[in-house]
């Protein structure tokens, strides 16, 4: 078995290992699940050092890395076909270590506990499963795979209000994928293997235009097929004005899954607009791209806007994932070097800040039991090393030098400034935003008078700090000397960058 | 008949043999788990006789029978529901029914008998009596529980409906037989084939039949028997209703179709497209406001049945049997969940009541996990989410239409699927959703005995393992539908 195979399934497995411990040794449960996620993040790191810097994938297998390939249901021409390029091992790589840093974070689940972290690995698995698949149709199980045990971990350990929330997430994302679907089965019959003369899922044969029928070659068409695509994808990320469902999901679900729903699960749309829906319709990505940028724009003001005028600090984090994927899109909207490899990097950075947020949120409210952020005040007295940490983790979001989202942030700006003039001046405004709600938050929950409730409360435990501070030395390392990072995307960006006419 | 015809022919032989043997048994020795037993290992018997069957070269049986691969791949797939649908029908009677509970099992076991002459027979005659056979078999099952109001009114409903369509389709092959001349499939669609000898006769008696058809499937419009049929009869009948009954009227159509190109002819088309249409739409409406799990179930696999007539329609001869392939993968993953679905119903049932609203599931998961889990598996096979038979099932039906160009059927398809996943879920978050305090004591407290665990743990398995690895099925299936 290739090692990019162990590091898919070994959370599965370990979701089978968990199954079989007796239902009192929850301890048990925890310790193995810990160990369980550790051991494809050491995978993954090892990967990172054999990685090859200069094979670019995207449509090419040979440039593939870690690539497995044969045969699954023959009578359909289905694959099990996975590999990884700078794309995508970026983002295996975060999903690995959220993943652990977010079992680590839930040690105070008490409530059906082998239940919980049996489907948190397979949720892992899911995860890996959809950013390694090179095969559609794998590629949608792999997707299809994460809804359900994302669909329970909310609406089973998630907050008051959790089924709403779990049935709301659930039919927007089905919706998704149902145009997903429509979309994959198009492309099948509508794409011949030129060496088989078959049908076939393959993706990187779906991105040779030679391969497409005349069927597929109507501008019509592609449009189409296009836009459900990309509505399939935007649900996910999501984009105005398919968000609403994401506020409600983040409140109601438990603090690991917030990390994992904000982390890695956003960045899927987003991967898959780089990965299916570029390479395969690139003119109409060109077409279309000013539309995405627009698109783009609304989701950093608007989500910015909104996320200041909220009341529940966790509502205000879910928002201000909104508002950071907008720079992704915005960027990705320009087809130039600094644009694409900026989102790209914008999706990495905002994974990690956007986790410690989330689990910052869930260290104040284990104490506070509320999330309102004007009931707190002056928790900097009691709190001062959370605090501390909490600070670096909202100046990370807000884009302070030094910091992963500083250089995201910059680098799409440089990107679309050429590009698209007012757009970005638009986008550039909604930093302001960002900086003055984060710092009033900062100021109303930290700052100021102690609020006499909070006399006694305790400051954040050894568990809850080894969760925060691999995430914070990462900020500030890849915010300060970006290159390892970069050097990942740079071959895959270019090749990609070329694809399009 | 020689003796070759003979030992092809054993897996129905023995079928037969069953409840006349336990008939014995049961006037010497009245006793429920020995008949349920000697039931059981008939149909095992039966089964193992079937790879025999199929080392045989001949396949024909006179003019009536054809026992060819297909044939055999059901009567395999029938026989194995029926064994799952009897095991945990014991516990279930035990339970439930004080009276003679030994018939149960010889009713059964014609009604399988019926069932599977249906998925052989190429003749109008062995046609008619594999259907009767099984119907009067149905009649009495579904009013089994005598005892309940709803027991018999929905034997009664069963009884009148189901006459009438047999009615209309035995009126529909004696217009066509005269004017043919013939009841022998093949030779009948030489007929239909031939469009210069139609005449107006012969095509109402075509219609007619489809009338008959549409009954016993219970396809829109001719649906409303089933709801009550299904919420009437004891849980293990339904199953069996909605599993080997359909399956079997299913492969005759299929067969009796089979050398007709029912994509290219106009008005039959446009009938068979109607009707799935209807079903989907139908089906899938009056499933997702439902708050009872049987009337659910039953309304649901209405739309199932549309699902099916579009792989039917993707094709059968001149498309390489590729829809009915779909069709046949389909209702074999139907068969695993709907029969699963069922046992959870019968096993949640109590001496009173069956377990049929929704809010009987409440907090499901929290007393029961692991039934629950299987629940849940049957569910989402039924609403075709991946890594489930039911998923590629779906799939191949869909692919099969777009194989076709069927753009029209497959996007109504496609848009009832995402339809259908709301009330299948809605099932699952009252199992997940945290169960009331003062609620806890009205549930129903079931015992799962070892057997029924056993089968609904292997119905499970199964569901997951098609879902993950199909390609041996769909192999079978391959060689199976290719001499049809």
């Amino acid at each position: 078995m290739g090692l990019l195979s162990l590091v898919t399934f070994i959370p599965v497995f370990g979701a089978l290992i968990v199954l079989l411990i007796p239902r009192q040794n929850e301890k048990a449960v925890k310790i193995v699940s810990a160990v369980i996620t550790f051991i494809p993040f050491v995978l993954a790191t090892y990967m990172w050092g054999q990685f090859n810097y200069t094979m670019s994938g995207i449509n090419n297998e040979a440039q593939f890395q870690f690539v497995q390939h044969f045969k699954w249901i023959p009578a359909y021409n289905i694959e099990y076909f996975i590999g990884v390029d700078g794309l995508s091992f970026p983002m295996v790589w975060l999903t690995t270590l959220l993943s652990f840093l977010a079992i680590i974070a839930s040690w105070n689940i008490n409530k059906a506990v082998k239940g919980y972290f049996a489907l948190f690995l397979l949720l892992e698995t899911g995860m890996l499963g959809v950013f390694v698949s090179l095969d559609f149709f794998l590629f949608y199980i792999f997707w299809e795979v994460m809804l359900l045990p994302m669909y329970f971990l909310i609406g089973i350990w998630g907050g008051p209000r959790r089924e709403y929330a779990a049935i709301k997430f659930f039919l927007y994302t089905l919706l998704g994928s149902v145009l997903m679907l429509i979309v994959m089965l198009a492309l099948y019959f509508n794409v011949k293997d030129p060496v088989t003369g078959g049908h076939t899922f393959n993706m990187l044969l779906m991105m040779d235009q030679s391969n497409h029928s005349g069927w597929l070659l109507g501008v019509d068409v592609r449009l189409w097929l296009y836009i459900l695509l990309f509505i399939g994808f935007a649900i996910k990320v999501p984009i105005f004005p398919f968000h609403t469902w994401l506020p409600d999901a983040h409140v109601e679900a438990p603090t690991a899954i917030s990390v994992i729903l904000a982390g890695i699960l956003l960045k899927m749309g987003t991967y898959g607009l780089f990965r299916l829906s570029y390479p395969i319709f690139p003119d109409v990505a060109v077409k279309t791209a000013y539309m995405l940028a627009v698109l783009g724009v609304i989701n950093i003001l608007y989500g910015a806007f909104v996320a200041m005028a909220q009341k529940d600090l966790k509502k205000m984090v879910a928002y201000s994932s909104v508002s950071h994927m907008g720079f992704v899109l915005l960027g990705m909207s320009t087809f130039t070097d600094a644009g694409m490899n900026g989102a790209l990097f914008q999706m990495f950075s905002h994974g990690m800040i956007t986790a410690m947020l989330f689990l910052l949120v869930g260290v104040i409210y284990d104490r506070a039991h509320h999330r309102e952020i004007d009931g707190f005040g002056g928790l900097a007295v009691k709190m001062p090393i959370f605090a501390g940490v909490a600070t670096l983790a909202f100046f990370a979001a807000l884009g302070l030098p030094g910091m992963t989202g500083f250089i995201a942030e910059v680098m799409v700006f440089i990107g679309t400034f050429s590009v698209y003039r007012t757009l970005t001046i638009l986008a550039v405004l909604g930093i302001i935003v960002t900086a003055s709600y984060i710092l009033w938050t900062v100021q109303r929950v930290f700052l100021g008078k102690l609020n006499p409730k909070y006399e006694n409360i305790s400051e954040i435990s050894g568990r809850e700090l080894f969760t925060l501070v691999p995430l914070g030395i990462l900020v500030i390392l890849f915010g300060i000397y970006p290159i390892p990072i970069l050097n990942l995307f740079r071959a895959s960006m270019t090749h990609l960058i070329n694809l399009i006419p | 008949m020689t003796a070759s015809e003979i030992l092809k022919m054993m897996p129905l032989i023995i079928v037969l043999a069953t409840p006349l043997i336990t008939m014995l048994i049961i006037a010497l020795h009245r006793n429920h788990l020995t008949t349920m037993i000697v039931s059981v290992i008939g149909l095992v018997l039966a089964i193992i006789a079937i790879p025999y069957s199929k080392a045989l070269d001949l396949t024909k049986i006179g003019e009536l029978l054809i026992i060819d691969n297909y044939a055999l791949f059901y009567f395999l797939l029938i026989f194995t529901a029926t064994i799952a649908i009897i095991i945990p029908s014991y516990p279930y009677l035990e339970m439930r029914f004080k009276g003679n509970r030994e018939e149960y099992y010889l009713l059964i076991l014609t009604a399988t008998l019926g069932s599977s002459v249906l998925a052989a027979s190429t003749h109008f005659v062995s046609f008619f009596l594999g259907l009767e056979i099984l119907s009067v078999s149905l009649y009495a099952l579904i009013s089994y529980l005598r005892q309940t109001n709803e027991g018999i009114e929905a034997g009664l409903k069963y009884l009148i409906l189901a006459a009438v369509s047999s009615a209309f389709l035995v009126f529909g092959m004696a217009l066509i037989y005269s004017q043919t001349g013939k009841m022998e499939f093949n030779a009948l669609m030489q007929f239909f084939s031939n469009s210069s000898k139609l005449n107006l006769i012969s095509i109402v008696g075509l219609v007619l039949m489809i009338v008959g058809f549409g009954f016993k499937l219970a396809v829109v419009p001719f649906h409303t028997w089933s709801p009550d049929v299904y919420e009437g009869a004891p849980a293990p009948v339904s199953a069996f209703i909605a599993s080997v009954s359909k399956g079997g009227i299913l492969a005759l159509l299929f067969r009796f179709f089979s050398q007709y190109d029912v994509l290219n002819s106009k008005p039959l088309f446009l009938i068979f497209a109607l009707l799935a249409v209807f079903s989907m739409f139908g089906g899938n409406f009056l499933a997702l406001l439902q708050t009872n799990v049987k009337r659910l179930l039953a309304y649901s696999s209405i739309a199932h049945f549309g699902y099916i007539l579009v792989a039917f329609l993707a094709g059968n001869n001149a498309q390489n049997f590729k829809g009915v392939e779909a069709a046949t993968f389909y209702i074999v993953s139907y068969f695993i969940t709907i029969i699963g679905a069922f046992i959870v119903v019968g096993i949640f049932s109590t001496r009173e009541r069956e377990a049929m609203s929704v809010s009987d599931y409440r907090g499901l998961y929290w007393r029961h996990p692991w039934l629950s889990v299987a629940f849940s598996a049957m569910l989402f096979s039924l609403a075709g989410i991946p890594l489930t038979a039911g998923f590629i099932g779906k799939y191949y039906v869909l692919a099969s239409g777009i194989d076709n160009q069927l753009w029209t059927l497959v996007i109504i398809l496609i848009v009832n699927s995402a339809l259908g996943v709301y009330y299948y879920l809605r099932i699952v978050v009252e199992m997940f959703s945290q169960p009331e305090e003062a609620a806890e004591t009205k549930h129903p407290s079931p015992s799962v005995g070892v057997m029924t665990g056993l089968i609904l743990a292997v119905l499970t398995i199964a569901l997951i393992w098609l879902g993950v690895y199909p390609t041996g099925v769909i192999g079978a299936i391959k060689i199976s539908v290719m001499g049809l």
